[in-house]
């Protein structure tokens, strides 16, 4: 498989490999493979969520218990979790966000502009480290800092998968 | 009707090595006046993420239990945690909610409990194996047995008077709070 397609592949073993053993994730398109390979992994507990805050909460508590959490979201979902953003700023929790990005590029839905064009300034009031991926070969190198930051310093971290690189949404069915 | 200060005494009086996340308001101050511990999470914000701390808590920590032991108004801002919860089911963790009906903290406007939406339906509605409604001391006993021994993950309604008694405050520093809790559990602060 090509790094053009296998970057929800890459994602996976770089989360194996930060020690991620619970993600939280409102199910996603853009995330479909991603999600698929830790309902796949006996090692990793996959949560379901009604909305993206808990997961917010479920990494806090994660840490808490000396675990570790990453949250999969779309970009509409950044816009319901900013309040439970305040647990992990005021509390210094990791909290490692991958988001993939609607509302930007070829995209049908214009109802998805709204919150998709203010993610990137969203998350920089919520003093989340941002990184953008608009390429495949990208991805790594994007998500290996966002560890890091998230990880390491005790932050929020946040990877962008531009929605070029997902590709359009197919509305014919 | 339950006294709230003197359900979470009993609640905690023998806890073990339960480890606590209260919600936001009147439990946490309910937590505190009990017995501070490193092993409590006091929550002085996050209203609705209470219920999800502790789920991310069991999964982290299969071998504890953990109660989360929160209001009504706190459990109706993340019902829909009741839902990831209900499908996840760790054994080992519980969800106790206090009410009474009002949103004590700011200033006793009535909740949807008041009107008649029942916590114990949903939880059970949402899968939780075992679900309990506690209106006596005799229910309140019951309870604080359980949470000591229970081994399916366990959802309590506990009807409490909605008297506010004087706020006894924990410590408000989030990153101590956590640091604590982490070390209190052995891991690196």
């Amino acid at each position: 498989m090509s790094v053009a397609t296998d970057w929800p592949d890459r994602l996976y073993t770089m989360l194996k490999r930060a020690g991620v053993r619970q993600v939280g994730y409102v199910p996603d398109a853009g995330h479909a493979r991603l999600i698929e390979r830790c309902r796949a992994d006996d090692d990793i507990h996959d949560v379901a969520l009604t909305t993206e805050e808990e997961g917010v909460a479920l990494a806090a508590g994660a840490w808490l218990g000396g675990g570790r959490a990453a949250l999969l979201m779309q970009s509409s979902g950044l816009g319901n979790c900013v309040n439970m953003l305040s647990l992990a700023r005021s509390c210094r929790f990791p909290l490692l966000m991958l988001i993939t990005m609607r509302g930007e590029w070829e995209e049908f839905n214009p109802w998805q502009v709204p919150m998709g064009s203010i993610v990137d300034p969203v998350l920089k009031l919520c003093e989340a480290e941002v990184h953008r991926a608009s390429a495949p070969e990208e991805v790594e190198g994007a998500a290996a800092r966002a560890v890091q930051h998230a990880f390491g310093d005790e932050r929020i971290a946040a990877v962008l998968l531009s929605q070029q690189l997902i590709g359009r949404k197919v509305w014919s069915k | 009707m339950l006294e709230r200060r003197a359900a979470m005494a009993a609640l905690v009086a023998d806890r073990g090595d339960l480890l606590i996340v209260p919600g936001l308001g009147s439990t946490t101050w309910d937590l505190a006046a009990a017995g501070d511990d490193p092993r409590n999470f006091y929550l002085w914000g996050a209203m609705g993420g209470a219920a999800m701390i502790g789920l991310g808590l069991a999964l982290a920590q299969p071998q504890r239990r953990v109660a989360v032991i929160t209001g009504d108004g706190e459990m109706l801002m993340g019902l829909g945690s009741l839902a990831t919860i209900g499908i996840k089911r760790p054994g080992n963790l519980a969800v106790i909610v206090f009410d009474n009906g009002v949103y004590g903290e700011t200033g006793m406007q009535p909740s949807h409990t008041r009107s008649g939406v029942d916590l114990v339906a949903v939880a059970a509605a949402c899968g939780f194996p075992q679900c309990c409604d506690v209106r006596d001391e005799a229910g309140l006993g019951a309870l604080a047995t359980r949470i000591r021994t229970f081994d399916e993950t366990l959802f309590a309604r506990v009807l409490i008077a909605s008297d506010e008694p004087p706020r006894v405050l924990p410590l408000r520093d989030g990153i101590e709070l956590k640091n604590r809790f982490r070390a209190a559990l052995g891991l690196k602060a």
